[in-house]
């Protein structure tokens, strides 16, 4: 199995090329983690309602069919209309149906992860439909032309003179301006004319309560509200895992959330959608896209518990000097790396090997999903089902031979020290990737074995 | 009591005095320790790297090896943790909980079962202390720096009764330090910079020594305070301990 | 087979034995939240907050704080601001686009996190707290909670169509982190909290 061009490692060394940057990236990201810090700590009930959450969650993943069932019928009751769509395809036809039913070529969107795995505005694009994000993050990644890096900052990858400069080619303001107050003044002004005009809005979901028929989308912009409220049709994907089984377990997850995601108490709204307006429609679109094949994996099914907060990319040592658009996801870091194999395992057999297992994303999810150990678990996956690089499983077997075998174990390691002392240059040299930017441990005269050996028995 | 002195192999072979410094501490402690000279290797770099189906040979080794003991105590923390999670033998599955529940890294050997109260040795020098993950946040030998919890520091512990020496305060208390097994070669890119920004951390904080449980960590930030030239040194926690 | 099938078929293939749903009720905090608390986290987050003895104060507030303002849409009932507009029962929603500023009443609000709840019922149209330029809030010192498990206490038999939680003015750190305040929402948020 040859590495592909989208290989997590070949990307991360690409994006280390320049340290500087490197430094921005992690230090504003680490930042974030220590704002997470110093909110959760003012709770000390912090670890309870993380158990809380996970709990909850699991028993939503045991029950799902029925939570599912029992969403819908609320949500019919209220006035909504419920898809339901198997896989990304299906979903992006239904929000192209419900345009094209009403002759509408043009819809504002605000931020939906699980639009971008679906590959929505692509598909609508080849349609002939205009789409225009309005969270600010998402429009400057969307006129820069790629794909967002974080699923809560989708543009943390992106200095402030490269936004700069993307709103002088594309909306008018002053060449050289970088400041953020007047970047986003313009960015208010533009989509405000977008919300005046559009008549569809889609959005998120980021939890859906069965009990109730409601949904809940959370902002700090304001911007699903201005979309949705001032449309005639409000659009929701959701994912089918969004589901919560009542209303007031949103106090638990609401608490969770945004400390989780930037170290705020709550983002600005939290906004709960039950019927429609007056003369309005709202549309809910329930989304597998894989989900329950990944529901039948025990090992795996735990990363369903996500309620894609980003405080696992935040605490990321990896993430944070790799970035997003490394892992070649909608989803990346560590979630993403659990995620993805489940869709597609060789396109990213990859990602469950971009990280150290040094665990700190399983202990700043707020649903305690057990990421790094799922991460080891992959990597067996992935071995036994034949995608690991010839070179590596060489490697392995030679090792496997050596460390089961003290005799071998010990000339090896007697020839491998007579190597460092008397042949370093062998090791030595750019061709071990370990010497490129490290040296090598000195040999010593003899191992500990031969030390006691000597010394003590 | 027994104790049969499990050594990970990087360490025989490329750091043996943290081994000797081990043993040495161990008995000045009044144990009683033996080191089984048919020992190899934990199997964790093959586990870690999706080969643990590979790791039989490895675990039967380890089980025949070390069996009859009252513990085993090993100066890693990685390797004690892989021992925990991992060491499985189809046909001695019991026998292999057994074992593997009596597995012991140093530090938490010394303050939970030994329960060392003083050690009379000193190391009058400004030291930082690398949190190696798998033993911080695997076997809990100190609180991690993510969860809203009391804290507290088994070695942390154990260096305060070490004279004279100035424990650091690092800006990022317990970042990993990017070795990762054989992550350090296959993301050599990620791997380096973040070991480049442990070490960075440190000498901010003008240490003369970085210490800790796990040697390949510490081998890891070796190989880059050697190469910018730096007179920083590392060195096992097992040294210290033992007044070296 | 419809995929509504497909979906809860395979959903249902792959159901295992999990917990039962944990009770959350000791989460719940006995007594009020406190005004003092409400007002540290608003401020924190760019709101600002005005301790009143009765409604009559309102009025002379906002003619000092937003002198300069034309358009202002007042929906909260025992308040009359001089130049307040009466609106329409079906105006177009995008007609708001100009308001400077909107006052409608709130519920209650939360402590830990300076966030009020309004409904639907108390804004027509739904949009009211989002396109204004600046929006102020009036609750009752009375009716502040701790924590977000008292909210969903008290709402729990609300049968709203909509309902929002507005915690400070709208705001984006999306470019370079940097704290902005006022980004498609209103620009700033007062809070008038009625002794």
């Amino acid at each position: 199995m040859e590495k592909t061009s989208q290989d997590h490692s070949e990307l991360a060394a690409n994006f280390n090329k320049d340290e500087e940057r490197v430094d921005w990236h992690d230090e504003t990201l680490w930042w974030i983690r220590q704002k997470r810090d110093k909110n959760v700590h003012q709770l000390p009930e912090w670890e309870t309602l993380r158990e809380v959450a996970s709990q909850i969650k699991n028993n939503v993943l045991s029950r799902l069919h029925i939570y599912l069932k029992q969403f819908e019928k609320n949500a019919t009751y209220n006035g909504m209309i419920v898809h339901w769509a198997a896989d990304a395809a299906e979903h992006n036809q239904i929000v192209l149906d419900l345009l094209q039913g009403r002759g509408v070529d043009r819809m504002v969107k605000s931020k939906s992860m699980l639009t971008e795995e679906c590959g929505l505005n692509e598909f609508l694009a080849e349609h002939g439909v205009e789409v225009v994000d309005s969270d600010l993050g998402e429009r400057i990644v969307q006129l820069a032309k790629e794909p967002p890096s974080h699923i809560v900052l989708p543009c943390i990858h992106k200095k402030k003179e490269e936004i700069g400069e993307l709103f002088y080619k594309y909306l008018g303001t002053p060449a050289g301006v970088s400041d953020p107050q007047i970047l986003t003044e313009t960015a208010r002004q533009h989509l405000r004319e977008i919300f005046l005009t559009r008549k569809v809005a889609l959005t998120g979901v980021n939890f859906a309560v069965a009990e109730t028929g409601e949904f809940v989308v959370c902002t700090n912009e304001g911007n699903a509200d201005m979309g949705a409220h001032l449309a005639d049709i409000h659009i929701a994907s959701m994912g089918i895992e969004k589901l919560i089984p009542e209303k007031k377990h949103l106090g638990v997850f609401l608490r969770l959330l945004t400390r989780s995601a930037t170290g705020q108490p709550i983002t600005t709204y939290s906004s709960h959608f039950k019927r429609p307006s007056l003369g309005k429609e709202i549309h809910v679109i329930l989304v597998d896209n894989g989900r329950s094949i990944h529901l039948g994996k025990p090992d795996f099914r735990e990363s369903l518990k996500c309620i894609r907060c980003g405080a696992c990319m935040n605490t990321c040592p990896v993430y944070r000097r790799s970035g997003g658009h490394s892992y070649h996801n909608a989803v990346a870091g560590p979630i993403g790396s659990i995620l993805a194999p489940n869709f597609d395992m060789e396109k990213n057999a990859d990602l469950p090997f971009a990280s150290t297992l040094c665990g700190s994303c399983s202990n700043v999810c707020p649903v305690k999903i057990n990421i790094h150990e799922q991460l080891y678990k992959w990597r067996q996956v992935i071995v036994q089902a034949g995608l690991a690089p010839v070179a590596k499983k060489a490697g392995m077997q030679v090792m496997t031979a050596v460390l089961s075998s003290p005799g071998l174990y010990n000339s090896a390691g007697k020839v491998g020290r007579w190597v460092f002392k008397y042949a370093p240059f062998a090791v030595n040299n750019q061709l071990n990737p370990w010497y490129k930017q490290r040296d090598l441990p000195s040999a010593p005269k003899q191992s500990f074995k031969e030390w006691y050996l000597t010394n003590k028995a | 009591m027994t104790v049969g002195l499990f050594i990970p192999c990087y360490v025989d072979q490329f750091y043996p005095n943290a081994a000797i410094a081990t043993l040495r501490l161990l008995e000045k402690l009044n144990v009683n320790v033996v080191f089984p000279l048919k020992q190899t290797c934990c199997g964790q770099p093959m586990a870690n790297s999706g080969f643990e189906h590979l790791t039989g040979g490895c675990n039967r080794l380890f089980i025949d090896n070390f069996q009859d003991f009252d513990y085993i105590v090993a100066p890693s923390g990685s390797c004690v943790l892989h021992i925990r999670e991992h060491l499985h033998d189809p046909e001695r599955e019991i026998l292999a909980k057994s074992v593997s529940h009596k597995i012991y890294e140093l530090t938490a050997f010394l303050t939970d079962v030994l329960k060392v109260t003083e050690l009379n040795v000193s190391f009058p020098h400004r030291v930082g202390v690398h949190q190696s993950c798998h033993g911080q946040r695997g076997l809990m030998l100190s609180q991690m720096s993510e969860l809203v919890a009391a804290p507290f520091s088994k070695p942390g512990y154990l260096l305060s009764m070490v004279n004279g020496l100035q424990l650091v305060e690092l800006d990022r208390k317990d970042e990993c330090c990017g070795f990762g097994g054989t992550f350090c070669v296959t993301e050599e890119a990620v791997s380096v910079k973040m070991g480049k920004d442990r070490v960075a951390d440190h000498l901010r904080q003008g240490v003369e020594y970085i210490t800790g449980v796990d040697m390949s960590c510490l081998m890891h930030m070796e190989g880059i305070l050697n190469r910018m030239g730096s007179k920083v040194k590392v060195i096992h926690i097992a040294e210290i301990l033992n007044g070296e | 087979m419809s995929s509504r099938e497909k979906i809860l078929n395979a959903v249902r293939a792959n159901q295992f034995n999990g917990p039962a749903l944990p009770d959350i009720e000791f989460l719940e905090r006995k007594g009020k939240g406190t005004p003092e608390k409400f007002k540290t986290v608003l401020s924190s987050i760019g709101g600002e907050v005005f301790y009143i003895n009765s409604l009559d104060e309102v009025s002379r507030i906002v003619a000092r704080q937003f002198s300069a303002i034309s358009r202002i849409v007042n929906l909260v009932p025992g308040i009359q601001i001089p130049t307040q507009e009466t609106l329409l029962e079906n105006i177009d929603p995008a007609q708001l686009h100009s308001v400077d500023l909107a006052l409608i009443p709130a519920h209650f609000a939360v402590a830990e996190n300076g966030a009020v709840w309004v409904t639907a019922e108390d804004l027509s149209p739904r949009v009211i707290p989002f396109i204004c330029e600046h929006l102020a809030i009036v609750i009752n010192s009375g009716h502040i909670v701790p924590t977000m498990h008292e909210a969903y206490q008290l709402i729990a038999n609300y049968n709203y169509g909509y309902s929002v939680f507005i915690a400070g003015p709208s705001k984006t750190a999306d470019i370079e982190q940097s704290l902005v305040i006022g980004a498609h929402g209103p620009r700033s948020l007062t809070v008038f909290i009625k002794v």
